[in-house]
């Protein structure tokens, strides 16, 4: 897949003749990528890596305005297909909308679909809480669903979450956020669980801090953040290496461990 | 958070605000009185900075559309050269117009009219641009180019950042046979052989000079002169790919030295090891462009080896009838303090287009490039360097400069200056963008 991937990208720019018919036969026979969320940063950094590595992508999300250049930076720098579609994970009838509009079925999902939200104002406003409860989860689950039961089908797939680091244990500074993705993180954890012997596969990322447009404004520990690249470079290696739970900077996985493995009667205690 | 360019010095405590669309940046623009817009901050002093905000363009850095035919690269401002370079070098196309450094964004590549060692044959950056996006003051987001708006253009490209935020930039890329230069080298013993030698092999597209500047009498300004053009397929030994190279080793400086690392004797050191490294006379050599173009990308973060105070580069051009005599001057006054640096670079500029209201850099003439780690002894010597080149008729480029004076600035750049003004008052008459070095060489409405 790597090798074919990349030598289409640089035979893609010269205009040899002979290279055309063969370039076409790769074109068609090349798996494709569906994102959803696909303006984030996260997002965008893991289509490029796929599309460098020979991946068509349909890249679908609310701002159809901010996807079309993402699209276009995409297609040029990895010479393959990209192409636009409206998807708002909060509107139930989006779901079928978007499959409906897919020229194709994908071979793979991306769903960094996320929303932080701000934790104050959602613990006055149960509006505000579900709002970050739909975006990071409920809202998430049809059109999951629905791609699984697909791949399940046809007996082979593989479905990325990007989940979060904050779902692995609930705390006062991002309880709403933390719980979705907590329950984000049991959803893929289920769905592994059900489609493993049947060919699809499922990775959750949780990638920690990350320097993305979510993030930004804050003081983030360098040690601990990870660029929207590294993201996406650890992604690969996961799916290559068919791992199941992604820690992007190993130093989370200690660290969430300990912080799981701390007794409640201490923990409420902490402010973390 | 403290914020410096690649000089490491001055530094600024203020906010970088980062959008990631036009509509962010316009807000940004509409809600700060003042701001400059800073892309990957490889100038060297502060025409970047600015003492509360700067609007960073690093995530407008989107390929948006390129022509195959005519090798027209539309992109967002934040995408660097380096970006652009391993893009579409595999596929026999390069940047028009490069620096030493590839690490720089398309904005800043325009806001400093940047040049390169093919200055003489190629113009300076601004001469492929066929288009600007630009969000201005008071008009929002203007298109300008040589036929559209063409002062606005023409004070954008060298203005750097003082008509407003460079938003896309429509590039024209042109065409390479191959990833190698066929390069060759030149040794010149004094100031006079190197300034024959620049004369004689002006036919070479590419062409720069590492100058040893603490040499005196009979070797003052011995050099070494590096041309070359990119090799045509055919002279290429093997069957590899000829556009592919293999991945460069990049190092790391790790962290600031201790500011005795460079001391007199030690750049002394270098230099002659430099320039004994190279035979005598004039040398063939096939070399990856990367290393031709790009020496120091290889080693990440080299301006700490000037340690934590920083440095300072120091560039002015001469005009050419006035070389002969202002760089040995330069050169007599810098060997004779003792400050001299070992990136040292000399380079003949050929003619430079030019009209009202554009502010760059190059003029046909002499340029030299001196690297300075900040010392108290520095400063004076740099105010008497001043005059000699004011004396001669140079100027200075402001990508560079950390400490000029206004004075001096507006003698040098004189009507160039009142003409650029004369621009930025139609388009920023509330001086909305500006950055220290706008504060202090007082390029104000």
């Amino acid at each position: 897949m790597r090798g074919a991937g990349q030598s289409l990208a640089h035979d893609n720019g010269q205009k040899s003749i002979e290279l055309q018919p063969l370039d076409f036969q790769k074109v068609v026979s090349m798996p494709t990528l569906l994102v959803l969320g696909a303006t984030s940063d996260i997002a965008r950094a893991t289509a490029l890596a796929f599309g460098k590595n020979g991946w068509n992508v349909q890249l679908a999300g609310r701002n159809m305005q901010a996807l079309q250049p993402i699209a276009s930076d995409l297609s040029i720098r990895t010479g393959m297909h990209a192409n636009v579609f409206a998807f708002d994970a909060l509107q139930a009838d989006a779901h079928i909308r978007l499959w409906e509009s897919l020229p194709e079925c994908p071979d793979a999902l991306l769903c960094a679909v996320g929303l932080l939200g701000n934790q104050v104002e959602a613990q006055k406003d149960a509006a505000k809480a579900e709002v970050i409860l739909r975006t990071n989860f409920t809202g998430l689950v049809p059109i999951i669903s629905h791609t699984a039961n697909l791949f399940e089908e046809r007996g082979n797939g593989l479905i990325i979450g990007i989940s979060s680091v904050a779902g692995d244990r609930g705390r006062a500074s991002n309880y709403f956020y933390g719980s979705a993705k907590a329950g984000f993180t049991a959803f893929l954890s289920g769905l592994r669980n059900r489609l493993s012997s049947k060919g699809v596969r499922v990775l959750t990322v949780k990638p920690g801090f990350v320097r993305t447009a979510m993030t930004e404004g804050l003081a983030l520990p360098s040690m601990l953040t990870a660029s929207p690249e590294e993201v996406a470079a650890s992604i690969m290696k996961a799916v290559e290496k068919k791992r199941d739970v992604l820690y992007v900077k190993p130093c989370w996985r200690v660290i969430m461990a300990i912080i799981r493995l701390l007794p409640e009667r201490l923990f409420k205690r902490l402010s973390l | 958070m403290r914020i410096s360019n690649w000089g490491n010095y001055p530094v600024v405590d203020a906010d970088v605000l980062r959008p990631g669309s036009d509509s962010e940046a316009a807000g940004l623009v509409r809600n700060n009185p003042s701001l400059i817009a800073r892309g990957q901050g490889r100038c060297y002093g502060d025409s970047s900075l600015h003492a509360s905000c700067m609007l960073g363009t690093e995530r407008l850095d989107r390929m948006l559309s390129f022509d195959d035919d005519m090798g027209l690269l539309t992109a967002e401002s934040g995408l660097t050269l380096r970006e652009i370079i391993n893009v579409f070098v595999p596929r026999g196309w390069f940047v028009p117009v490069t620096p030493g450094t590839a690490h720089i964004s398309l904005g800043g590549a325009v806001a400093a009219d940047v040049h390169g060692k093919n200055h003489h044959a190629a113009g300076s950056f601004a001469r492929h641009v066929e288009w600007i996006d630009i969000l201005t003051a008071e008009k929002g987001v203007v298109r300008c180019s040589t036929t559209n708006e063409p002062e606005l253009f023409r004070a954008t490209c060298g203005g750097h950042g003082l008509t407003g935020i460079i938003l896309r930039v429509a590039l024209r890329l042109c065409r390479i046979p191959s990833a190698w230069i066929k390069q060759t080298t030149v040794k010149a013993a004094n100031l006079a052989e190197i300034m024959e030698s620049f004369e004689e092999y002006s036919a070479a597209p590419f062409s720069v000079a590492w100058i040893d500047c603490l040499q005196k009498g009979g070797a003052l300004g011995r050099s070494i002169l590096m041309f070359g053009d990119f090799c045509p397929r055919g002279e290429l030994p093997g069957n590899e790919n000829p556009l592919l190279l293999k991945q460069r080793r990049l190092f790391a400086v790790p962290f600031n030295a201790p500011s005795l690392a460079l001391t007199p004797v030690s750049v002394k050191a270098f230099n002659a090891f430099y320039y004994a490294r190279f035979p005598k006379g004039k040398n063939h050599s096939l070399v990856p462009y990367t290393g031709f173009f790009y020496p120091l990308d290889a080693l990440l973060h080299w301006n700490r080896i000037y340690g934590k105070r920083g440095f300072i580069q120091y560039q002015f051009v001469l005009p050419v009838e006035a070389s002969a005599k202002g760089l040995p001057a330069v050169l007599r006054r810098i060997a004779n303090a003792g400050l001299g640096s070992f990136l040292a670079v000399l380079k003949l500029f050929g003619k430079q287009e030019s009209a009202p209201g554009n502010m760059s850099f190059p003029v046909k003439g002499y340029t030299l490039a001196l690297d300075f780690p900040i010392s108290r002894n520095l400063f004076p010597l740099l105010d008497e360097l001043d005059r000699i080149v004011l004396d001669h008729g140079g100027r200075h480029y402001l990508s560079k400069d950390a400490r000029l004076s206004a004075k001096i600035f507006a003698q040098s750049y004189g009507k160039t200056l009142e003409d650029f003004l004369a621009v930025k008052s139609k388009w920023d008459p509330e001086n909305k963008f500006t950055s220290s070095q706008a504060m202090r060489l007082r390029i104000r409405v």
